[in-house]
């Protein structure tokens, strides 16, 4: 990096260092609030006690060294990350007004609702490129007329119709790379979630699969809450309304996207997007 | 320290050289013994059919090569020994998959790492104890139900061969749906599916064919077991499709020949050469078609 700009002391002021929440958001406009919320494994603490608001149909991006806790946030948020043996969640995240950590909350159902995608496309092996779409409708056991409406309508917004709309029979594994990716977002599409969690769903990808994710994204934004865990910082600032910076497990600073690259509160967040660790 | 670099020349060592040809020798017999059985059936089985034709071997509906009135129709044997494996399907398949899905998908990791090797030995439990077993007792049980029951019968053997099959097919279908990846487990339950839908429409269908292989293998255990029919199912070897009544399978048959007073190179001897030589085309063909799944598993787009 050839604009390091040496570290300065007054970017923390005094009063100013629990503060990480910059980004303005109030309770009525965020879809999730997360309170004091902490994760295991076993007896290792992955998560340190995170309080975040997330903003109703924006997109937000986390970042961090590689271990942050990343995956293990959005994974809190619809409930898989207890699927690991030995993982445990304290704490409270809302959604839908109710703290989903409620014993009366089925996860099953919530995950109906929080959609997603995994860093690695997993496509069905066995299932063809439309039944992989449509994988929602016997994995629910919603029995009901959706069909090639939903096929379509949600290869369209993966933007994978046009490439896709001839060979729907063939196995979804026959796709390419980023073809699989855009059917696994498509899948995740078709049962309409009102929330969108994105594991760096790009990282298994080439610039220009990639760059087709990215505008899929964006024309997402607004209908649906995209939550997108990335490593590729130019990636957060060009898909991100906020973006959130994870370090051990806590949440360093969190930001509306553009000032977070431009002029981070942090000195620790300026050290990592200036690339001076992580 | 000693850095000079190694000789590229420097002859491999002597003990390498005889632990190599003593493996290949190993390998090379084994090769040789397994040549050698199919030939001696492959010429026995040419010498019976220079006197019996084909044609009467798989048309005929008799198999009495024993008596006055000789006929050679192998369907008999073949209908007793599918009568006893369809039996042992019955048991194996259900139980087999059932424990398969218990093990890889329900039971904590702890359970699941004592389970597995005890299944496989009981894999290895002696069969003619599991023979004795459906003769003394599950056939005596069975007839408390089914009075028509015979002291022999296709049906009480074939279960306890079921019971026998089971741990095979169990531990064959747990490798397969054990090694179905968790990121397609974790793709399913993401979307809002519950266990039982994800393992149902995602799982199993991923590891199809490995369970199939599992089925298959087990089938062609049943058709070549011996000690458990010989002993529980009769040595009558009538066409029917009646569990109830003594019917004789291909491997029984070859028992009783073989333990009998048949003078050596008669027809009559010959014929466990031609019911072996079925026999072994019958397991031979199963088992290609499990190996043939396997692979395809393996291969698959895991
Ligand atoms: N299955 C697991 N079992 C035990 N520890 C785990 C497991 N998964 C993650 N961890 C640990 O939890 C911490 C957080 O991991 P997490 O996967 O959330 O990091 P991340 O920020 O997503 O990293 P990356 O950018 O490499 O994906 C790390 O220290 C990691 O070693
Ligand atoms: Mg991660």
């Amino acid at each position: 990096m050839e604009t390091i700009e040496p570290i300065s002391g007054h970017k923390e002021k005094g009063g100013d260092e629990d503060r990480r929440d910059y980004t303005g958001i109030r309770d009525g406009a965020a879809v999730i609030k997360t309170v004091a919320l902490r994760a295991w494994f076993g007896s290792l603490m992955a998560l340190k006690g995170v309080d975040i608001l997330i903003a109703a149909g924006a997109v937000t991006a986390i970042i961090g060294p590689s271990g942050c806790g990343k995956s293990t946030f959005i994974r809190t948020l619809n409930r898989m990350h207890e699927g690991v043996p030995g993982a445990r969640v304290s704490g409270s995240v809302y959604f839908a007004g109710q703290d989903i950590y409620d014993p009366k909350v089925n996860p099953v159902m919530l995950r109906r609702r929080i959609g997603m995608v995994f860093q690695k496309p997993n496509p069905f092996p066995m299932m063809s490129v439309k039944d992989n779409v449509l994988a929602g409708i016997p994995l629910q056991g919603t029995r009901g007329s959706a069909g090639d409406d939903v096929l379509e309508r949600s290869l369209r917004q993966a933007a994978l119709w046009d490439e896709v709309k001839d060979v729907l029979d063939k196995p979804g594994t026959s796709l390419s790379g980023g073809q699989q990716q855009r059917l696994c977002i498509a899948r995740a599409l078709a049962i309409e979630p009102e929330i969108l969690l994105m594991d760096e769903p790009c990282s298994a990808l080439d610039p220009i699969a990639t760059a087709k994710i990215e505008d899929l994204i964006h024309s997402l934004r607004g209908g649906i809450t995209i939550i997108i865990v990335t490593h590729n910082m130019q990636q957060a600032a060009r898909v991100s309304d906020y973006t959130a910076f994870f370090y051990m497990g806590e949440l360093v600073e969190y930001c509306d996207t553009d000032t977070l690259f431009k002029s981070p509160h942090k000195t620790r967040t300026e050290d990592y997007i200036t690339g001076r660790f992580g | 320290m000693d850095n000079r670099k190694p000789d590229l020349l420097q002859s491999r060592s002597l003990t390498e050289r005889w632990i190599s040809a003593a493996l290949f020798a190993c390998a090379a017999m084994s090769v040789a013994v397994t040549a050698g059985i199919i030939m001696v059936l492959f010429f026995e089985t040419v010498e019976f059919f220079r006197q019996v034709p084909l044609s009467e071997f798989f048309f005929d509906t008799q198999w009495t090569p024993l008596f006055d009135q000789k006929h050679f129709g192998i369907w008999p044997l073949i209908a007793g020994t599918a009568l006893t494996s369809f039996f042992a399907m019955i048991v194996a398949v259900p139980m087999g998959i059932l424990i398969a899905i218990f093990l890889s998908e329900f039971a904590p990791e702890r359970l699941r790492r004592i389970l597995k090797p005890v299944l496989e030995v009981l894999a290895g439990v002696p069969t003619v104890v599991y023979g004795y077993f459906a003769l003394t007792f599950v056939t005596p049980l069975l007839q408390g139900f089914i009075p028509e029951l015979a002291g022999f019968n296709s049906l009480s053997p074939g279960l306890v061969m079921g019971i026998m099959i089971t741990p095979i097919v169990a531990s064959l279908s747990e490798d397969a749906i054990y090694s179905v990846p968790a990121s397609l487990r974790e793709g399913a339950i993401a979307l809002g599916s519950n266990r039982l839908r994800a393992i149902r429409h995602v799982i199993l269908p991923t590891a199809f064919s490995g369970i199939a292989a599992s089925f298959i293998l087990g089938i062609s255990r049943a058709i070549g077991e011996t000690m458990i029919v010989a002993i529980a199912a009769g040595q009558q070897p009538v066409l029917t499709l009646d569990p109830r009544v003594p019917i004789e399978t291909m491997t029984a048959y070859i028992v009783q020949v073989s333990l009998g007073d048949t003078p050596h190179g008669t027809l009559e001897y010959n014929t466990i050469f031609a019911v072996g030589a079925m026999l072994f085309v019958m397991t031979l063909a199963f088992n290609l078609l499990a190996l043939y799944l396997r692979r395809k598993l393996l291969k698959g787009a895991l």
